[in-house]
């Protein structure tokens, strides 16, 4: 209803300034001057009303200042004519309205100056008092938003034709602050006036109206006298001036981002403790954080892009004074919420990067900064507050790409703190990505202590944060898949280093729990025995230092295993101590390897129930220990005894039959003479052979004579005799081979199919040794004599 | 039908023309039937002369017991119509009685005549100078021609001209403190000055300056008062905040204004006032009215 009426209004007024307009331009045709001054102030007086809505009532201004266009040229070509200027001066002033009165004064102004018959500066003083006498706000910002633009192009500035020398400057500069002044008055006023539930509608409307308040900063920003000193030493103490003591929230918001934006950066530089200074004297509502923001945002673009720029920065110290500005604005702004103080320290960090970035005491200084105030408010919930201070953190991250430099910043992990559990843990992980894109090394022990204290939330639980089983378990594996991937970058060549890295590393990830350390306990177990295999390739160690012998970090391993063991693990644990006992093996540490075998026979023992993880956890130790080359006989025995016995106590009889007949691998290394013992081998494929008979007598019984199962053991069995036999077993006979044969085709008669692929392989695999040339082999297997073959 | 046409026609034809009369200036006159003309301009002290012709009708004479021209300052006032007061009178006698027969010129002059008081045309009371020629004659009546012109008298600017400052208000709602320049103005003056805003507790529509005429006739229990506002001019648009001030200027020019004039005659006073009017935003006016004095200051040769 009331836009209707607007709308309505506005018709009204736009079809009377047409009219009158057109008439104004009539006696122009005619260069009839007084009938020309009649109908613009008609015209002119269209603009007097008080319905409009500013967005309205800009519209109508438009249209009038256009045609106002016209007469300033009738104005000039009069004057041309011989008409004195000064008198259509005084001509224009006897209109009886004021708003009127004061658009021709404008008007014929602008003229005036451009003739030069006076100087600019008295009228322009003229004209900017003259215009207070309209106080109605925003009549008022109108006429001098017109008297603004009519008398731009006659300021001098560059390019205009009105250059003066410095005073004509100064008075240029005078006029447009005392109208900024005036104007910015008025636009704050409007907030006071009207009723009080028309607040919100106020604003937005005077929001609406800003940039005409601020075209006057635009034009201070184009003068040409305005050099630094000037902007120093007059313009912004001026300017501040106004926008402290007008107290207006939106004013100072604006304007001060007005300022920051208008002016050239090296000003800003050379005048920040005066900028700064006015900052913690505005309202307390006002959105500091933004107008901050701005300043170090243009601040570090311009380091950014002019590198000549920087030593200036140093010279006037910028980064103390915004940190101290900073400091100034929290402390003054008590209940500023946590992430506007930290959107502040974040474009202060910004700055400093960009600006400082060879000052890591500074961004740790910021950091430091950042700590305090948020010592103030405790653990962050806020999660907007908390992105912030994601940001904040990637910050420095971005720009160094190195972790190591992060490191060095002793403020970090403290800032990191105050993250909830679920950021701090993605903050974690940003870190841990970085080191993994940016392929980092971590090479001191104290780094390593850093870094685990910053991702000290992916390590450990929090306290008091039981893990509730809210954790997603994708999330959980891919959080500490990173944290294993991470292990593998903490690396330094140096063996004097590492054991110690290793040592670190061990301590924090010890503190993971039950749920992490089977994720993370292997890879710093691998990376440990990397460590143990360069130490052996190495010199022996050359400092006689006692914590990095091999002996020394084994002892570690076995006990962090042993952890592992304890964290129900088992299966894991046992393989470890597998690759354990064979990096002892490899560093000749006998006690050291039987130790390690000893704690994974205990396991299988005690903790490996389940008969396939039995089956699995066996293959691992016979296959382990078939490498095996420390161990003494006596001890070789023990083991490989306890292997086998394990291997018949197996639930299954075909597992037991297959377990068996590996075990003869035990007795028959490939190297050391002394590890072979063919008769052993061929006693535990006998042993191999009667379980797998029982195996056949059993499925014969149940299942009659399709089954097949067992006939494939015999095969298998069969494929081991022929292995034995090319390596050379002297027990191992031709007549064996041949009865198993025999077996086995009796055996695939009755079941008529089954296994024959793997038999018929087999069987061609011996018929092409037979027929082998070169001797050695052919003649092992002329010892057996098949009927298959004739 | 020519001759019957004469019989009605003035015997003669008079003309009274200044002997300076093509450079002196003429200034427009309204006269009664609400024309305007334009009539030779004089000051006091000035020297009237010029020609009287009198000119009979081709084959006329006129028989006459005299030729006279007077100089006469009148005032009129509306109310008591027609009748005139003369306070200037002065006569010259141009000829004796006798016939004219032929076109006869007849040479006046009044030397440095005093005449104090200027020409004013006002809403109840008119002061008006004239040259009255008259040619006596006993029978078919008296020939009389009148020639208007118009006296202004120029002051110097005065010695002492205070500016008028002045604080008024309404307590706890308006204190204002304006201030106008001078106390004297002339005719082309413009006048300057400011409006302190003081307190202001009120919401304002609009701020007009006003020039008053207060115009008096008469005297004691006849005293007529007529006051006109001449011209309204606005001075501000808006409610200023207090600590404002409002520049004021304005031109006297455009407005039809006479001088001051302070008992003429004891006939009549025109006194003019500068009237300071507030309107809020109910309409209410609140009002402060100071005289100024308006003087007729010499006019450049240029302007």
């Amino acid at each position: 209803m009331i836009a209707d009426d607007d709308e309505k209004w506005l018709a009204a007024a736009t079809a009377a300034v047409k009219q009158n307009a057109f008439y104004m331009q009539r006696a122009i045709d005619s260069n009839n001057l007084k009938d020309a001054l009649k109908f613009s102030a008609q015209m002119l007086g269209e603009l007097r009303t008080s319905k409009l809505s500013p967005h309205k009532y800009y519209e109508l201004y438009i249209r009038a200042s256009d045609e106002l266009r016209s007469l300033e040229m009738f104005f000039r070509d009069e004057t041309a004519r011989g008409c004195s200027i000064a008198e259509l001066y005084e001509l224009v002033q006897h209109a009886g309205n004021i708003l009127p009165r004061l658009y021709l004064l404008c008007t014929i102004g602008s003229v005036y100056i451009k003739s030069k018959d006076v100087a600019a500066k008295d009228i322009l003083k003229d004209l900017v008092e003259m215009c207070r006498a309209v106080q109605h706000p925003l009549r008022g910002l109108f006429l001098r938003s017109y008297l603004a633009q009519v008398t731009r192009d006659k300021l001098p500035s560059i390019g205009s034709e009105l250059e003066g020398d410095t005073e004509t400057h100064m008075d240029a500069l005078e006029f447009v602050l005392q109208n900024f002044t005036e104007m910015n008055k008025l636009w704050v006023r409007m907030q006071h006036q009207g009723p009080t539930r028309e607040k919100e509608k106020r604003e937005k409307e005077r929001n609406e109206l800003r940039d005409l308040v601020g075209k006057n900063l635009h034009i201070l920003g184009q003068l040409e006298g305005v050099d630094l000193v000037v902007y120093r030493d007059t313009v912004l103490p001026r300017i501040l001036e106004q926008v402290v003591n007008c107290k207006d929230e939106l004013a100072q918001c604006y304007l001060m981002d007005c300022i920051i934006q208008v002016f050239p950066d090296d000003f800003h530089l050379q005048t920040l403790d005066v900028l700064l200074g006015a900052c913690p004297q505005l309202q307390p509502s006002v959105d500091i954080k933004t107008v901050l923001s701005g300043l170090m945002e243009r601040l570090s673009n311009y380091a950014a892009s002019s590198v000549e720029a920087l030593p200036n920065f140093l010279q006037v110290d910028a980064f103390s004074k915004l940190n101290h500005a900073i400091g100034k604005v929290v402390e003054a702004q008590v209940d500023l919420p946590a992430s506007s103080s930290v959107t502040l320290y974040l474009f202060l960090l910004k700055f400093t990067l960009h600006v400082h970035s060879d000052r890591l005491d500074y961004v740790d200084q910021v950091l430091g900064s950042c700590v305090s105030q948020l010592s103030a408010t405790g653990k962050l919930c806020d999660d907007k507050a908390s992105k912030q201070i994601v940001a904040f953190l990637s910050a420095p991250l971005e720009k160094f790409n190195d972790v190591v430099t992060i490191l060095k910043l002793t403020n970090y992990p403290r800032v990191m703190e105050y993250l909830d559990h679920d950021t701090n843990k993605a903050m974690a992980i940003i870190i841990i990505q970085s080191i993994l894109k940016n392929d980092t090394r971590i090479a001191t022990a104290d780094e390593v202590d850093a870094l685990f204290e910053l991702i000290k939330g992916l390590i450990k639980d929090f306290d008091g944060l039981t893990d509730n089983d809210e954790i997603d378990e994708e999330d959980f594996q891919e959080e500490q898949n990173s944290v294993a991937r991470l292990v593998h970058f903490l690396y330094n060549d140096d063996p004097e280093e590492m054991p110690k890295i290793i040592f670190r590393i061990r301590k924090h990830i010890l503190t993971g729990g039950p749920k992490r350390l089977p994720l993370t306990i292997p890879p710093l177990v691998f990376s440990a025995l990397k460590l143990i295999r360069r130490m052996r390739g190495g010199d022996e160690n050359p400092f006689g230092d006692d914590t990095s012998t091999p002996q020394k970090i084994l002892q570690l391993l076995t006990e962090t295993v042993e952890v592992l063991a304890d964290a129900s693990a088992s299966e894991l644990a046992l393989r470890l101590y597998l690759q354990c006992a064979q990096a002892a093996n490899d560093c000749e540490l006998e006690t050291v390897a039987y130790e390690f075998f000893t704690k994974a026979y205990l396991l299988y023992e005690e903790e490996i129930s389940d008969s396939k993880a039995q089956v699995t956890a066996l293959r691992l130790i016979i296959g382990t220990l078939q490498r095996m080359r420390v161990f003494n006989v006596e001890n070789r025995d023990i083991l490989t005894h306890k292997a086998t016995g394990y291997s018949a106590k197996l639930l299954k009889k075909p597992d037991q039959c297959r377990a068996v007949y590996e075990c003869a691998h035990l007795y028959w290394a490939e190297e050391g003479e002394n590890l072979k013992d063919g008769e052993r081998v061929v006693l535990c494929l006998k042993r191999a052979q009667k379980i797998a008979d029982a195996v056949q007598k059993m499925a014969n019984a149940s299942r009659g004579a399709s089954s097949t199962g067992s006939v494939s053991l015999y095969v298998e069995l069969l494929n081991k005799y022929l292995y034995f036999l090319e390596k050379g077993n002297p027990q191992v006979t031709g007549e064996t081979i041949q009865s198993l044969a025999e077996l086995i085709r009796s055996e695939t008669k009755k079941a008529e199919s089954g296994a024959g692929t793997f038999i018929t392989s087999t069987l061609r695999y011996m018929e092409f040794q037979r027929q082998q040339e070169d001797g050695g082999m052919s003649e092992k297997y002329q010892k057996i004599k098949m009927e298959w073959f004739e | 039908m020519n001759y019957l046409l004469g019989a009605f026609k003035p015997a003669c034809n008079i003309s009274i023309t200044f002997s300076d009369g093509k450079n002196r200036k003429q200034v427009p006159m309204k006269k009664e039937n609400g024309q305007t003309a334009l009539v030779p301009l004089f000051q006091s002290q000035e020297t009237l002369s010029g020609k009287v012709c009198v000119e009979p009708y081709q084959g006329k004479k006129v028989e006459h017991n005299g030729v006279k021209v007077e100089l006469l300052g009148q005032i009129e006032m509306y109310f008591d119509r027609g009748n005139f007061y003369d306070f200037t009178s002065l006569v010259r006698e141009l000829d004796v009685p006798g016939d004219i027969y032929d076109r006869k010129t007849y040479p006046f002059e009044f030397p440095t005549v005093e005449m104090p008081y200027e020409t004013y045309n006002g809403v109840n009371v008119r002061l008006r100078y004239v040259l009255k020629l008259t040619v006596t004659r006993g029978y078919a009546g008296s020939i009389v021609e009148y020639q208007e012109f118009m006296v202004r008298n120029y002051a110097p600017p005065p010695p002492i001209n205070n500016s008028i400052k002045m604080e008024v208000g309404i307590e706890d709602c308006l204190h204002i403190e304006f201030e106008y320049n001078k106390s004297k103005y002339h005719l082309k003056d413009v006048i300057l000055g400011k409006i302190y805003f003081l307190l202001v507790r009120i919401k304002m529509k609009n701020m007009d300056l006003e020039i008053r005429r207060r115009e008096s006739t008469g005297a004691g229990a006849n005293t007529h008062v007529e006051t006109e506002t001449l011209g309204k001019f606005e001075l501000m648009d808006g409610t200023p905040v207090r600590g404002e001030s409002i520049p004021v200027r304005l031109f006297l020019a455009p407005y039809d204004l006479t001088p001051t004039h302070r008992n003429i005659n004891n006939k009549f006073s025109v006194k003019y006032y500068l009237n300071l009017v507030l309107v809020d935003e109910e309409d209410r006016r609140y009002f402060k009215q100071q005289e100024i004095t308006l003087y007729r200051l010499k006019e450049d040769a240029s302007s």
